[in-house]
């Protein structure tokens, strides 16, 4: 350990460990597109279909953003922790690979924002 | 009787030992170790105390005097302003929001600072040092008072002030500020004076003060100018204190140096980040400008701080580890971080809008390489967004980064189209950062911030609504809980400033002096 400290024993939980939750975090971003100021948080249901996190978490989240509906979903490009990631979209979160506190981002190719800013 | 006898008065140099140091002696009930155990732990080496050198060799009773001057010419300017309704003398009502800002994040944080050196004080048995850190205990307890009274005005007769300490302990962005003292606080004394003396006030201070003063003479609020005055002549012996005790430390002895480095690494980029809400202040909040944050970034931290640690190779140390990246930084986290609060604005007690026309042309000016290519047309989208009555709220709650807490807004070095990401996975947890230098942080000291609050999971764990609200009922609205939970009036204290019950008395207020003075 290299934190100083006055005693010898120095042990306290982590305060956002999985089970202090009701359902895993999971952490989008969403490439090229900062108008969203920041990638979300969201909690989500390890048992949720890979296809239902694209088809209704991220138009709950995202839906706002006139590129939204521009987005053609066979073309996008996922990565997993800044790795390239290929999802099976028929199956679950968990058979996916996903953990708590992981983070995933989406690449949408041809789109960059309003007026082509980023944002 | 002629035999009355005279005390001769003591010189300056005899009635400072005597005040300080000759306050100071070795204990023989207990052993010093037992006295001052934190004196030695954090592995600072210190040989001769005496070689400590207070460069102000100010005593408690000329500084009871001094200050009571000083406060007596404060509060007579802070009545006269308050009895000449000089709230309606600011340029306009969204420069409130500024103090708003600063009550709400910036004067929590001189109380904290008055703790701080108040436990440095008790802790280092050094009579020298002791004296100073107790004397700066005392400043920063009258910066907050004169903070709190010099505000408490603008608090009559605009929202989003009443509730700032409440705030400070719940409201997601300042848990940015709160848990940057909190890092420092719960650190030794060593530590906490390179971070708050050195690292924040020698090395940043001016990046908060002069943009908030010069910003509050500009948009005529001369109270907190005032203010700012009074509070000036401390900071100039809080920088002091800063530098020397930087130079004792690392003369004390060789080892010191690889501690005393890693520490400025730390707390120069925990200090920047928190900047960053100053960076918006300056260049969005202030319907007068000054200059832009990066005109200030170049002035204060560029050229100052290249010369000071060109001063302290002497001693071997380097510049920050974040120096660079700081400085890239320059052209693009004021606008990254108003779009924040712009997205979040239903949960922040304050306003936001979008600049009018002629201050995009400002922005445009000042930011030649990044606004008008990253940032104009986000704003622009917004304010269509808003005619259309349409304006634009972020309904997601945002990632945030472990160790500053801001969310990770912040884009890669060299790369505006990328939001930067870092994590790492320790025992059996992945942990997020918004740059390589908060990683850095929780990597050395892990144990530590794994216990960090973050708002946003704290939301989630369901920690954030008061007593007897049930999440699980069917018309349960998390925002408006929080909201609650927060003691926010909502459609008062937040959204957007077009409409805002500021926006409207302000108008009505000065329609209505208007009317007086043509009468």
């Amino acid at each position: 350990m290299s934190l100083a400290t006055l005693t010898t024993s120095y042990a306290f939980a982590p305060r956002d460990s999985e089970e202090n939750f009701p359902d895993p975090l999971l952490y989008i971003g969403w490439e090229n597109h900062l108008l969203f100021c920041a990638p979300v948080c969201v909690p989500v249901a390890g048992n949720t279909l890979f296809v239902s996190l694209q088809d209704k978490i991220l138009k709950e989240v995202y839906g706002a953003h006139p590129d939204f509906l521009s987005i053609s979903w066979n073309d996008v490009l996922w990565f997993k922790s800044s790795r390239p990631w290929y999802p099976n979209k028929d199956k679950s979160l968990i058979e996916n690979g996903i953990k708590h506190k992981d983070v995933i981002r989406f690449r949408t190719p041809n789109l960059f924002g309003i007026a082509g800013s980023n944002s | 009787m002629n035999s009355v006898s005279k005390h001769k008065k003591l010189s300056l140099h005899t009635r400072y030992k005597a005040m300080t140091r000759d306050l100071s002696w070795e204990t023989s009930y207990q052993p010093m170790e037992k006295v001052y155990p934190y004196e030695r732990y954090e592995g600072i080496k210190i040989h001769d105390w005496d070689k400590w050198e207070d460069p102000f060799r100010l005593t408690m009773d000329a500084y009871w005097k001094y200050q009571g001057e000083k406060e007596k010419k404060l509060y007579a300017v802070i009545d006269a302003f308050a009895q000449n309704s000089g709230q309606m003398g600011i340029s306009d009502a969204r420069y409130v929001n500024a103090l708003k800002l600063f009550v709400q994040g910036v004067t929590p944080l001189e109380y904290s600072a008055h703790r701080g050196f108040a436990n440095a004080g008790r802790h280092f048995s050094g009579a020298g040092a002791s004296v100073a850190a107790q004397m700066q205990s005392v400043d920063e307890l009258r910066h907050y008072q004169t903070e709190v009274h010099a505000l408490s005005h603008f608090n009559k007769h605009f929202n989003g002030m009443h509730n700032f300490t409440h705030w400070y302990d719940r409201v997601w962005y300042l848990s940015v500020p709160k848990s940057f003292f909190e890092d420092a606080l719960s650190g030794g004394p060593f530590e906490f004076l390179t971070a708050v003396s050195f690292s924040f006030e020698y090395v940043l201070t001016n990046l908060l003060f002069v943009p908030f003063m010069s910003g509050a003479a500009y948009n005529g609020d001369m109270s907190t100018v005032t203010f700012g005055f009074s509070a000036q002549s401390d900071e100039a012996r809080h920088m002091t204190l800063g530098i020397e005790c930087i130079k004792f430390i690392l003369e004390q002895d060789a080892e010191n140096r690889p501690i005393v480095q890693r520490w400025i690494d730390k707390w120069f980029w925990r200090g920047y980040r928190l900047l960053t809400i100053v960076a918006m202040m300056q260049d969005y909040m202030l319907p007068k400008r000054v200059m832009s944050w990066k005109e200030a970034w170049e002035t204060y931290a560029e050229k100052n701080g290249t010369a000071l640690f060109k001063d302290l190779s002497l001693y071997g140390i380097k510049e920050p580890r974040g120096w660079r990246d700081a400085c890239e930084g320059k052209d693009h986290i004021s606008h990254q971080a108003w779009n924040t609060f712009y997205n979040y604005n239903a949960a922040a007690p304050l306003h936001t809008w979008v600049p009018v026309a002629e201050e995009m042309e400002w922005l445009s000016e000042k930011y030649p390489k990044s606004f008008d290519r990253y940032y104009r047309p986000r704003l622009d989208y917004c304010r269509s967004e808003q005619e259309q009555g349409r304006r634009f709220y972020n309904n997601t709650l945002p990632m945030l980064c472990q160790i500053c807490q801001i969310p990770m807004m912040f884009t890669e070095p060299g790369d505006a189209s990328k939001i930067c990401y870092r994590e790492v996975n320790y025992q059996d947890d992945k942990y997020h950062f918004c740059s390589d230098h908060c990683k850095q942080i929780f990597c050395y000291e892990p144990e530590k911030y794994v216990q960090a609050w973050l708002p946003v999971h704290q939301i989630y764990q369901g920690n954030c609504f008061l007593d007897g609200v049930d999440p699980s009922q069917n018309d349960f609205d998390p925002l408006s809980a929080v909201l609650d939970y927060y003691e926010l009036n909502a459609g008062i204290d937040n959204l957007d400033f077009e409409g805002s019950q500021d926006q409207l008395n302000f108008n009505k207020w000065d329609g209505e002096e208007a009317q007086e003075e043509a009468e």
